[in-house]
This record gives C-alpha cells, structure tokens and sequence, in this order.
C-alpha cells in the first residue's frame, strides 16, 4: 500500500526546471539581498536535481517595482520565483496605489521570522522602568527610514506605551538609525535581532544603552510571546498589556499585531505563483521542510540571519493569509493616525 | 596588533590569496571598464565562488574587485567622455579633452598610476586610522554633513568658468531634478508629473550619460572626425603620463589623504570627493592652468582621491556595518554572506583579518593598477578610428548602460531628455559639471539639512566642526575673488588688456540657444512651483529652494545678456537635436522589435550608408556587437527590452 502510493506520487511529480530565477525587489547587499542569496545556496542544495539560482535584483520604489513586474511578468512554470519583505507587505497592507501585486496570487515556500529589541540612552536612567519615565515626560528623537516601512510597529509601539518620541525619518537603513544613536542625536533606536547582537550588545555593556522590550515572537495560536533569544527582556506586549484599561481588543493593539505579523513574524519570504504545478509545489515545500530540520543549515542560518527557525509550507500559508488580510476599518485607522500623530499623509486606493 | 599584522600579511602573501585575488581583479577590471555595470555584476560574476570558501580566501576576492572598479572605468572617461561611474565623473572633466587632442595614452597612465598611489596611499592611511576611527567617525552628525554638502555644492562656483549665473541655473536644475521621486522626511511624491518610472527620481548612470556622454556623442557624429584630432603625441604618451604623475607627487599624496578621510564619512563618500579634490586642484596648483581643457592635473586629482576614498569607505562598513559608498554596499553583503557580522568586533577579534581586507585592498590596486597601465597604450589607439566607425559601438554601449540602471524603458527616454538638456548646454556655454553636481548632491543636501534641524536644532551650525567646514567653504569661493583683487591692484593696466582680449563681447542679442534654455528654465521653475505648492512643508521646502536658484539664475542669465551682451558661443544645434531625434527613433524602434535585433540592423544600416565602410568591417563590427550583448546576457544573466524580433530570433532573452 504504502509502496503503490509513493510510486504513484513518483510518477506524477512534474520535474523542477534546471535554472530557477528568483526577483529580488531590492538592491545589491541590503538585507533581504543577502537573505535571498544565502538561501539561494541551499535550496538549491535541497532539490534533488540542485538547479541553478539565478538573483535577478529589481531596485526600486522600495520594492514595488520589482513586485508589479513579477506580478505582471512571472510565468507560473515553478521556474520564476520572488522573494518579499516588509517593505513589500506593508504597502500591500496600506492600498498604496502603486501596487499592483496581490499576495492572495502567491504562495510562501519558505518564510524567515524576525525580532527585535527598543532600547535608549542610558544617560535617561540606569533601569527600563526609569527610562520609560523619563521618556514619558521628555520628548526624545528616532531616526526612521520611511513612515510607512519597517518601523511602522515601532512607532505604534512607542505611542501605546505613552513615549514621547519624534521620529527622524530619511535615513537609508536601520544601520544609519544606530550611527545618530551612538552619535548621541537620537535617544532611542530600534535593531532586529541580528544587528542588535552584533553592534548594540557592546554598547549595553560598556554602559551607554539601556534594552528596553524586545517585540517578541508568534506562537502557532498567533500570540505574541517572549523571544527566545531575549528571555529576560519584556516584551512590547507585556508592557502594553500592564496599562490599566487596555486589551488585546484595542484597535492600536489589532493594528500592532497585524502589522507585527507580517513585518516580523513572516519578515522575508520566498513565494511562487499560486497556479504552479501541483506536484511541484510539493516538491518544493518537502524541500523546505527538510531544510528547516537541516542542522547544518540551522547552524549556518543561526549565524547569518539570525537565530529564529524558518516557517515553511502550509504553516507559513496560513499565516501569511491571515497577516495581509487588513480590514478597511484598520487601514483607515493607520491612516488617520499617521496623519494626526506625524502629519504625514498617505495615499490609499 | 603588530602580531595581527603579521599574520594579515602571511595570509594575503599565499598563493591562494593571489590567485583568488586576481580573480578578483578580473571580474572588477571586465565590470569597471563596461559603463554602466558596477558592483552588482560584479558580484553575480563572483557570487557562485563565495561558497564554501574560507573567508580569508573569499575576501581577498571580493577585495580585489571592490578596489578596481574605480580603476577600470576611467577607460570609458577619458576614451568616450562617458563617467564610468560615480567616483569618476571629474575624470572626463580634463580626460576627454585629452583624449580629444591625441593624449589618451598620456591621460590614462597618469590616471591608473595616482590610482595605484591612491589606492595605496589610502591603506597605509588606513592601517593606522582603523584603530582610531570610530571617535571620528562619530563626531561627523548630519550638521557637518549637511555642511560638507554645501562644500561639495561651491564648487559649481569654480566648475562655472566665469559664468556665475549660468552655473547657479544650471546647478538648481541639477538639485530639482534630484530631488524628483520622494521627500524623504515624509514620503510625499513630488516632480513626478504622474510619471511611475519617475516615482523613484531619475539614476545617476542615466544622468550622467545623458548630460556628458550623448552630446559628445552627437558633436563627433556632426564633425565626422575621429575622437582624437590632434594625431600627435601618442607615441610618448605612456612615459610622458608617468611623468606627470612624478611631477605632480605633492597633489596625489594630498589628494589622496583627502580621499581617504571623506572616505570614512558615511552618506558621502564617492559622490563629492572627486569633484571637491577636482576644485581643489584647479584652485591651488601653480603655473599655468587649463582646467576644463585638458590639464592633467585634472585626471590625476580625482584618479587619486577616488581610490583612495574607497579604502576610506571601509572604515564605517567594517567598524559600523553602515557602507560608506555603492561599493561599500556590495562588500557589506559580500561580508553577511560569509558569517562576518561587521562592528566593532573587527578589531577587537578578527584584527587580523581586517588587516587581511586593508592590505588587500592595497594589492588589488596595485595589480589593477598595472593591468590598466599594460592597456592604456593599445586602446586608447581606438580614438585614432574614424568616429563614424565606432559610433554604433558606443551608441550601443551607452543604451546598454543607461538601461541597466533601473531596467525599465524609462531610462532610455530619461536618457534623451537629459541628452537634450546636455546637448543644449554645451552648445550655448552652460555649465555641464554644474548641473551633475547639483543633481547628485541634492537628496544629501535636502535629508542631511533636514535631520541637522531636526536633532540639533539652530544649536548644530555652531558645532567646531561645522564650523571649520563652513569657513573653508568660504575660503574656497573667496580666495579666487581675493586673489584676483590682489592682482588687479598689483597691476591694472595689464589686467584689463587681458580681460578684454579674452572675453569677446558681442552686441545685446540672444542666442537661440540661450533664449531658449532662458524661457525653458523659467518655464521648468514655474510648473515645479505649481507641482509642489500643496504639499506639506518640509517636503517642499527644498524643491522650492532648488527653484528659486533655478529661476533666479535664469533670470540674472537674461538680464546679463540684455545689458552686456552674450559671450560669443557657437551655437548650432538643430543639426545636434535632429541627431537626438534620430537616437529617439532607435530607442523606439528598439522597444518595439527588441534591443539586440535593433543593435544589429542598426548597426548594419549605420555602417553602410552613414559610414559607407567595407563590408568586412560592417560584418566584423556588427558581430562583435551581438557577440557582447549575447555574452552579457548569457554571463550576468542580464534581461534586455526583448520585442517582437528579439523573442523570435534569440529565444533566450
């Protein structure tokens, strides 16, 4: 039984191409450039017949571009494949009316989660507790990327706890954001997980940050939990959830979640055309799924991209479908409090 | 320290090293000397080696191709008057005009040699400075960027020859244009004219090629000569190059210590350096001056800054994992794919290899360096060709790259309508190199303002460091000025002898071009005002600043004409704009049946009936260009516009 059924499956596997493409929407070295290109390495490893990746970078629009044109152009042979991150989510989420791209035409493979950790001058006070007083009394700057990018969550964050922040926007990566940090321009910053190992852990031991809360993680009942990598550090949810009078029911904190979801818990993504093969589909999440048990992968990824496990097939799906689904109510929400909080005004459909 | 040096130094002296690092140079040498490619092709051609290599290995290769990328496409400066990159567009300022007067070969030797000394000049620089840098690194916040900035934007003052107000216009053009695309303190869209290609501004690549290289382009194919006139002078070239260089040491070392200290600044590096060593040169060097013209001087001041300055970039990429240049980029990546998280960690644990990257960086410069120098001679034989002869490879060469820049068809037509802009300014006497520095300095200029006024408040422009930056900006628009006060009353009657047999001055009448550009200029000011009049004010408070120079220059440029008259420039364009008209009709007719076929039938076409050659050279010609497009494609994996042709005759596009 068992016998017939593999070799039935066998028989009508339909074989992966000899060269996969994959659209990168952003530039050369940047984050999700390098995710791609590292994972490039090993799902090719993991196919059986080890096609060839090619990395076709489409800068441009804060990844719009890219993804309109795959959207428009992508054949769905299994050959074609795109690669996403929260600067593609987000605008997706907000009706920019650039967008052209639909997510609910796609289908994860393999999805990469992210943390990250708020911390602030420790020149506010030597423990989180005085430093969130402080900074609920005194106004603090943050230097941002875009209003409508990664730091979207951050800056929901820090109005649900009550902080005084002005973002700076127009920085060209989190990297920058760090350097007027240390520079003593901002007084709060924000890294994900890798970066904040690698370039903010000697700055709290030498005394000069203070962590504040990490954003957590999402458990499989979509609830945000303490990040494994920060144990001992709150998470932003925690915090909130303490306020007197608040719920996880709060609009702000539905908007935050949504937002968390699909910007952090499902950060990088490699998505194919929804209409592929069947069984090729398949092939490519087996593929996946081996990989993400992989120890040698795992060690590799724990050391380049952080140390969080890979979400995979169906789990990712689902996920992914209930991230991007954002009520019109919600959206007009985010609207208005981006207006009325930063003056800044986006265009939705 | 002194033992992590050592050892920085037995693993680069490896041959393994050598080897991997020449493979380096090869792959920086082939993407550095086509315009248009840079550090992205660069890493698709090394990428598939990355894997599985030991780091110190992997880096020498990435080393090697980082650091001749600044070295390889001076070619396309000084052979096609083409900026083969960022850090080199002060190079076709004096390197064209040399190769314009048969001294190519001279123009390139001294151009790869202060690259070599640049280069390695930088790393000794930076061997030392790594261990101390991050105090200084951090001392440089968004005002003394935003000051550095201004520096970089009084150079227009110099690069304007005389012509003050036709630079200012032409500067505030170049700062519109650049701010096109998004504001970056909120967001907003602006000057995009509901455009999408135009949602993210126009790339620098298409820029400078539209505004140097097409009228150039456009006058060879009128004057139906080859690129060198002069036949003289080749022959010596080579040595003669070597010389200046020798002469000329005291430039190059300052040079490059200039480099390499930008270098370090995150957010400006390659952009302003070669232009700020460029107005540094022209201003302080002795004896006489042919600046513009076809100094050497200035080839080599910029040649040994930029390289230089992309050792200097390698101080906040390594110690703060924030790249200090396009570059940069590239090897940061590069670096996250080998598991070394830059930080501070770079020196503290990996010292040896920091040095292993450091030193190098230096080797590489020094084997792309001699490389170029072998073929300096022989290629810069091809400006000697009939121009007719090799005007569909450039044509092809500079279509090529413009699309690279974005991949969408938007370039090519971004490409003619500043083709227009530059084949209008050149003709009526505008400043080029006024409008470039504009354009390229305008997204700093407006974010490092914004940011300095944000953080800082009024307080950041009395910080010491904006401070001494701001006072040598002023020394550099006044010292010309007090110097030419301190001549005049030295000797007044020889002075005015001078002036009035320089300046030819014509009766008050408009030249066509000038009108033209004037009315255009007026007219391009308004409908920006229009554009930009709703949205919110930090969004548009540049823009408006960038019109106000715009129309103001534009306005004293009338005003200047009406009451001294012109300055006598020649001023035929039609015949330029109707060959402007004819590269339209091919990036049409390209968008339509497919690049590689029009390449090849235009090409064919070209070569026979406009250049009337043999038709063993037709077919020679015409198959070396498919023989590149084809290559390209199959070796970078590069997409091209595939029309109707295309997709029937080379189904693998």
């Amino acid at each position: 039984m068992a016998f017939q059924s593999s070799q039935a499956s066998e028989t009508a596997k339909t074989p992966v191409p000899d060269t996969l493409t994959w659209t990168v929407p952003f530039g050369v070295g940047g984050g999700t450039d390098v995710w791609a290109r590292f994972m490039s390495h090993w799902v090719g490893e993991s196919l059986e017949n080890h096609p060839a990746i090619v990395i076709n970078n489409v800068p441009g629009g804060g990844s719009i571009t890219g993804a309109n044109l795959f959207y428009s152009r992508a054949r769905s042979n299994g050959a074609e494949m795109i690669v996403t991150s929260a600067s593609t989510q987000y605008p997706a989420m907000l009706k920019d009316p650039r967008v052209r791209f639909d997510y609910s035409r796609w289908t994860p493979i393999i999805a990469a989660p992210t943390g990250g950790v708020v911390y602030a001058q420790s020149s506010m006070g030597d423990d989180p507790k005085k430093v969130l007083e402080h900074l609920r009394q005194h106004e603090t700057k943050f230097g941002a990327q875009t209003p409508t990018g990664l730091e979207l969550p951050i800056l929901l964050a820090f109005d649900m706890l009550g902080l005084q922040v002005d973002p700076v926007f127009g920085m060209r990566s989190r990297g920058e954001g760090r350097l007027a940090f240390e520079r003593g321009e901002a007084g709060i910053d924000f890294q994900t997980t890798s970066a904040y190992f690698s370039s903010v852990t000697p700055l709290v031991k030498s005394g000069q940050a203070v962590p504040l809360f990490s954003l957590g993680v999402m458990n499989d009942d979509n609830v945000i939990v303490r990040d494994p990598a920060f144990p001992d550090l709150p998470t932003f949810s925690e915090l909130y959830l303490a306020q007197p009078g608040t719920s996880r029911d709060d609009m702000a904190y539905q908007v935050y979640h949504k937002f968390f979801a699909s910007g952090y818990a499902l950060q990088k993504l490699l998505l194919v055309p929804k209409d592929i093969d069947a069984s090729m589909l398949e092939t490519y999440r087996d593929a996946a799924k081996k990989l993400a048990k992989d120890p040698e992968f795992l060690e590799a990824a724990r050391q380049r991209i952080g140390p969080y496990d890979p979400v995979t097939g169906d789990v990712a799906a689902r996920q992914l479908e209930a991230a991007m689904q954002m009520s019109q109510e919600r959206r007009q929400w985010i609207v208005d409090w981006l207006k009325q909080k930063h003056d800044i005004r986006v265009v939705t459909q | 320290m002194l033992e992590s040096m050592i050892s920085g130094i037995s693993q680069i002296l490896t041959v393994s090293h050598l080897l991997y690092m020449c493979l380096g140079v090869s792959a920086g040498l082939l993407v550095g000397i086509i315009p248009g490619l840079g550090g992205i092709a660069g890493m698709a051609l090394l990428l598939p080696f990355l894997y599985g290599m030991e780091p110190g290995l992997a880096l020498g290769m990435l080393m090697g191709m980082v650091a001749v990328i600044p070295t390889g496409d001076t070619f396309a400066s000084v052979l096609m008057g083409i900026p083969g990159s960022s850090s080199s567009q002060a190079t076709v300022m004096d390197g064209f005009p040399l190769a314009k007067k048969g001294q190519a070969a001279r123009a390139l030797s001294s151009a790869f040699l202060s690259s070599l000394c640049g280069g390695v000049i930088g790393a000794l620089i930076l061997t030392v400075f790594i261990l101390m840098a991050r105090p200084l690194v951090l001392g440089f916040s968004s005002s003394e960027l935003f000051v550095l900035t201004m520096l970089g934007l009084a150079m227009v003052a110099v690069l304007s020859g005389g012509q003050l107000f036709k630079g200012i216009a032409a500067c505030g053009l170049g700062l519109l244009v650049g701010a096109m695309g998004t504001a970056p303190a909120t967001g907003e869209f602006r000057l995009n004219m509901g455009i999408e290609y135009l949602f993210d501004g126009i790339p620098l690549v298409v820029v400078g090629l539209g505004i140097f290289a097409i009228p150039e382009i456009i006058e060879l194919m009128i004057q139906k000569s080859s690129i060198a006139r002069d036949q003289a002078g080749l022959g010596k070239g080579w040595k003669r190059g070597v010389q200046d260089v020798w002469q000329n040491r005291g430039l190059v070392a300052r040079c490059a210590g200039i480099g390499s200290i930008i270098g370090t600044i995150p957010g400006l590096a390659g952009s302003v350096v070669d232009w700020l060593t460029y107005g540094y040169a022209s201003r302080t060097v002795k004896g006489e001056k042919h600046f513009g013209q076809g100094d050497i001087r200035g080839v080599i001041a910029p040649e040994a800054a930029n390289n230089a300055c992309a050792c200097g970039a390698m101080v906040p990429t390594l110690l703060f994992g924030v790249p200090g240049s396009g570059t940069a980029a590239i090897f940061l990546g590069g670096l996250l794919l080998l598991g070394l998280e830059p930080g501070v960690s770079m020196i503290t644990t990996h010292l040896d290899l920091t040095y292993n990257i450091i030193w190098s960086l230096a080797l590489a410069n020094i084997l792309g360096a001699a490389f170029c120098l072998l073929l300096a001679r022989p290629v810069a034989q091809l400006t000697r060709v009939p121009f007719a002869l090799i005007a569909p490879v450039i044509t092809m060469l500079v279509l090529f790259a413009a699309y690279q820049a974005t991949r969408s068809l938007g370039d090519w037509y971004a490409l003619i309508a500043i083709g227009a802009i530059g084949l209008l300014f050149k003709q009526a006497g505008w400043s080029r190199p006024a409008f470039l520095i504009g354009f390229v300095l305008a997204p700093g200029a407006e974010t490092y303002f914004y940011q300095s006024i944000q953080f800082n408040g009024l307080a950041g422009f009395m910080r010491p460091g904006v401070l001494i930056i701001l006072s040598l900006t002023a020394l550099a628009l006044l010292y010309p000025l007090g110097k030419k006060l301190l001549a005049r009353r030295r000797n007044t009657a020889s002075e005015k002898t001078a002036t009035a047999s320089v300046v030819e001055k014509t009766k008050p009448t408009w030249g066509v071009v000038d009108m033209i550009l004037v009315v255009g200029m007026l007219l391009i000011a308004a409908l920006s005002w229009y554009d930009v009049r709703d949205i919110s004010f930090i969004a548009h408070v540049f823009p408006m600043l960038s019109i106000v120079f715009l129309g103001g220059g534009a306005l004293a440029v009338a005003i200047q004409i009406r009451t001294e008259g012109a300055l006598r420039v020649e001023q035929p364009a039609l015949q330029g704009l109707c060959w402007l008209a004819g590269l339209l009709m091919v990036v049409v007719v390209a968008s339509v049946l497919g690049f590689i076929s029009t390449a090849t039938l235009g090409s064919l076409l070209f070569l026979t009936f406009v250049a009337k050659s043999r038709w063993l050279t037709i077919v020679l010609i015409t198959l070396g260009i498919v023989a590149f497009l084809l290559g390209m494609q199959s070796l970078l994996s590069l997409h091209y516009p595939s029309g109707l042709l295309d997709a029937l005759i080379f189904p693998a596009s």
